[in-house]
């Protein structure tokens, strides 16, 4: 086609094109622009959305920390008893220690304000871990609170008038101080990942939505891939061309359409209120993926299974192999590539899927990881929404950075797919 | 003993029954017999009739003890505490004494309730030794029968693939039951609904406020359920979205199919491809963080007021995430429309435009509408952009620059930490559900007609 075009062009010389063949020359070149511009759009927009999401998650890279000298006195906590002592007064007063100039209530609790609630928790597991610190003066690092922690990445402007930041004047002469003294750090932010829920977005992470949706997939694959290959393998090789195949098929095809909502919608009324399994636990979570997911696997291995060709088939049924033996040793082993393929794509798609979850409370506030899939946890996709959803400004870029960790899963279980098709892809010829 | 370790012993023991069985096959052979099926497949059948009896014990079970042992609980519990309760405080009551059960107590509970907690933790200990017995007496006694069926005779391999065969079509069936699941759960739950809230009054009503008030002396709106204002807010969204993802994805598609040489294609379809694979919950969070804030502040330097939850800035990005869904629906179309049209077009003289124009596109028609009509269900039903971008109240707008609710919305803010399935409030998310599993459906049915019935053959 585009050589008639070209050889068009080219004979122009000896003919003289009238107005109107212009015009319609002019038609031509205004839909080809508006077919550019129109891919020019929709990349354009996809580059904004990855940019904006990597921009906005720069700053939670890293997590600003600072490192105290802290005395825990004899007295202060019981040896027999680590955990129980008053690890927030110990700070308090380590606190104090270095800025004895600030002694008005309202001054030291501004002052506390630049330090993470936190601290006296990473106090409290070093002590517990190390019992013969009590008594002695040693170092101890923890992230500063959600202000001090924007003051040192430049989110909070410096510059602005003091009534429109958060910060007052004080805190950020506080904040230098410690800075000119080398008490403040930026390590990378291992806590992003390794860290439960928190209120406090120095302290939230996302160890426990990451094992929620562990969980959740686990049981959606335990689930959908031997139920989709054996309704597949049915579908394909057994079922006789009747009315109630023709009905699940129908079935099938119409339950891919569906919108996800809905499926959230019977996770609530069938697993919840009439079998009365656990809210927000991940095993109903994984269920309710795995009805989503099962007509995408169905499909994808009946596609798999069309693709082998009949003389497999029927080489094995010539040698005495029954239709089972035959699928079983023959078709399945051939088809399993593509079969593979179709259920890592599903399964990207149910790791991503947040409306069903969020129907079925997997959006609570769980500040630990889930021990089994009956615990109550969140899914790294609900984990996303809940933070989006809180004021903080902290809260911003670590959403941004759950949603880089959450792309970084769908891109890697999307490249083995793909990789699994370019390798073991068997063309029939 | 949890059911993951019961689930582990059932498959040890399954796999014992494997062993047993194959080893008197080979007995069998060994004595000289001849046998039907080879040793494995005894194997198998053994192993068939160990497992498949016992798992399905403990589904059943497990479906089923939750509910055996709260009643067994109410019907031990003292009359005083029961009587003339409504349920909801029944179960208000069952959740403390499972609480209690469970260590976690709230102040100085009634010793009438820690004697319950105690009859139900020693109930549900009761239940779960029974329900391990059942299933390795189950397991055992599948074992000992299959075994007793072996002889040289023995069909094992036929019985085999019609055990297998069934296993088959019951996970088929699953499909079915999975619809019937829907349809059931969103007609029962919406049953409930429309005994206190007229049909008429849901479909047509003009008013939509579901905050019902909690105490009745509350001062408070009783609740209004006039769902056009929320069917409106859907279909204007949906039809921004529409607007946006239209005309790019038929554009790119037609670019690409007429216009771009094979190397622009293999490189630009998979990226336009990307933009169906990114969650829902991403260009949820890019339309709050980016485009709302973009909108409102261009719209501000026009003059104009916008909301920040507008549904243009919602509408738009909905629009940005169906494109892909829109192109290759019309790259398909236009792709299957056979060489020799094209081909009589140009002998005629006609250029590319008016080719793409007055043969190709009336030819793909069908199918392009096709795609938008599937694209059309894809945005009704899409739910995390519009729950992160979108508005709450239900408002009756032309004004893209408002916000606007929709289903989708409405059923997630209904349902979210509300636990109880008695007030209209809940009860309306699912006949807000049910709205929107028929219109998705009708939708879909609508467009494979449209294909299959104007398709142009070519042979």
């Amino acid at each position: 086609m585009s050589d008639t075009a070209a050889q068009g062009t080219g004979r122009r010389a000896w003919y003289e094109p009238d107005a109107k063949l212009k015009r319609r020359h002019a038609a031509d070149r205004r839909l080809r622009a508006y077919g550019v511009a129109a891919i020019l759009f929709a990349l354009a927009m996809l580059m904004t959305l990855v940019g904006t999401i990597l921009v906005t998650a720069a700053p939670a890279v890293t997590q600003t920390m600072v490192t105290l000298e802290v005395e825990v006195p004899e007295g202060a906590v019981n040896p027999s008893d680590p955990r129980g002592g008053s690890y927030q007064k110990i700070l308090n007063e380590s606190v104090a220690r270095l800025f004895p100039e600030v002694d008005t209530p309202r001054e030291l609790r501004e002052l506390r304000q630049l330090f993470s609630n936190g601290g006296q928790y990473a106090l409290r597991d070093k002590v517990v871990a190390d019992t013969s610190l009590i008594g002695r003066t040693f170092d101890i690092t923890f992230p500063l609170s959600d202000i001090g922690d924007q003051l040192h990445k430049g989110v909070i402007g410096r510059d602005l008038p003091s009534d429109q930041r958060r910060v007052s004047d004080e805190q950020i002469g506080w904040y230098d101080r410690l800075v000119e003294q080398g008490r403040i750090s930026a390590p990378l932010n291992w806590g992003l990942i390794f860290n439960a829920d928190s209120r406090f977005p120095e302290l939230a992470g996302l160890w426990g939505a990451l094992v929620g949706s562990f969980y959740a997939l686990l049981i959606c694959f335990l689930v959908s891939f031997p139920v989709g290959i054996a309704a597949a393998v049915y579908l394909e090789e057994f079922a006789p061309k009747n009315r109630f195949t023709d009905l699940i098929e129908v079935n099938i095809n119409n339950l891919a359409a569906v919108p996800s909502i809905v499926f959230g919608l019977l996770g609530l009324a069938v697993f919840l209120n009439f079998f009365g399994m656990p809210r927000s636990a991940p095993i109903v979570g994984g269920l309710v993926l795995s009805l989503m997911t099962l007509p995408t696997i169905i499909i994808a291995t009946r596609a798999a299974l069309k693709a082998v060709p009949p003389s497999i088939r029927e080489a094995a049924i010539g040698v005495g192999a029954s239709r089972m033996q035959t699928v079983g040793h023959h078709v399945l082993p051939l088809a399993m590539p593509g079969i593979l393929t179709g259920t890592i794509i599903g399964l990207a798609q149910a790791l991503g899927e947040t409306a069903p979850l969020l129907l079925i409370g997997m959006n609570a506030f769980i500040t630990a990881a889930p021990d089994s899939m009956f615990n109550p946890s969140t899914a790294l996709p609900t984990q996303i929404y809940i933070w989006a959803d809180s004021p903080e400004r902290g809260f911003t870029s670590r959403t941004s950075a759950a949603i880089i960790v959450l792309l970084g899963f769908l891109v890697c279980m999307n490249a083995i797919a793909i990789y699994m098709r370019k390798r073991f892809e068997r063309r029939w010829s | 003993m949890s059911v993951t370790l019961l689930f582990a012993i059932v498959l040890a023991l399954a796999f014992v029954g494997y062993l047993l069985g194959r080893a008197n096959a080979s007995g069998l052979k060994a004595a000289g017999n001849s046998l039907h099926s080879i040793p494995p497949y005894h194997g198998y059948f053994v192993a068939l009739w160990c497992g498949l009896p016992a798992f399905l014990l403990v589904f059943i079970w497990q479906a089923a003890q939750s509910t055996v042992v709260d009643q067994l609980l109410l019907a031990s519990l003292p009359p005083h505490l029961t009587e003339g309760m409504t349920p909801a405080r029944v179960s208000l009551m069952l959740g403390e004494i499972k609480n209690v059960a469970a260590g976690r107590m709230f102040g100085t509970p009634d010793q009438a309730i820690i004697d319950a907690a105690a009859r139900y933790q020693s109930l549900q200990n009761t239940a779960s030794l029974a329900m391990v017995v059942c299933t390795l007496a189950a397991a055992v006694a599948g074992i000992a029968f299959a075994r007793s069926r072996l002889s040289p005779e023995f069909r094992a391999r036929n019985r085999v693939d019609g055990i297998l065969r069934w296993l088959l079509i019951v996970c088929s069936i699953l499909a079915i039951l999975t619809t019937l699941g829907i349809i059931l759960s969103l007609v029962i739950e919406s049953w409930a609904f429309f005994s206190r809230v007229p049909v008429a009054e849901f479909l047509f009503g003009l008013n939509w406020s579901p905050q019902t008030p909690i105490r009745a002396d509350q001062v408070a709106s009783t609740g209004a359920f006039g769902a056009v204002p929320v069917f409106w807010g859907t279909i204007f969204i949906s039809v921004i979205a529409m607007l946006v993802a239209l005309p790019v994805g038929l554009f790119s598609a037609i670019y690409l199919v007429e216009y771009a040489d094979k190397r622009v294609r293999s490189v630009v379809k998979p990226l336009l491809e990307i933009l169906a694979g990114i969650p829902t919950i991403v260009y949820g969070f890019f339309a709050v963080l980016t485009v709302a804030p973009f909108i409102r502040e261009f719209g501000m330097s026009l003059g104009l007021s916008v909301a920040s939850n507008s549904a243009l800035a919602a509408g738009g990005v909905m629009g940005i995430m169906i494109i892909p869904f829109i192109s290759s629906f019309s790259d398909d179309a236009i792709t299957a429309v056979p060489q020799s049209m094209r081909d009589g077009a140009y002998a005629l003289g006609a250029t590319k435009a008016e080719t793409i124009r007055q043969v190709l596109l009336p030819a793909a028609l069908p199918g392009i509408v096709g795609g938008v009509l599937l694209a059309v269900s894809r945005a009704i039903g899409e739910t995390m952009i519009v729950v992160m971008a979108a508005g709450l109240t239900a408002t009756l707008t032309v004004n893209p620059l408002e916000g606007v609710t929709t289903v989708t919305v409405q059923i997630v803010t209904l349902l979210i930490g509300d636990t109880e399935f008695d007030s209209p409030k809940t009860l309306a998310a699912f006949g807000l559900g049910l709205v929107l599993f028929i219109s998705t459906l009708a939708l879909n049915i609508l467009a494979l007609q449209v294909v299959k019935r104007y398709r142009e053959r070519y042979e």
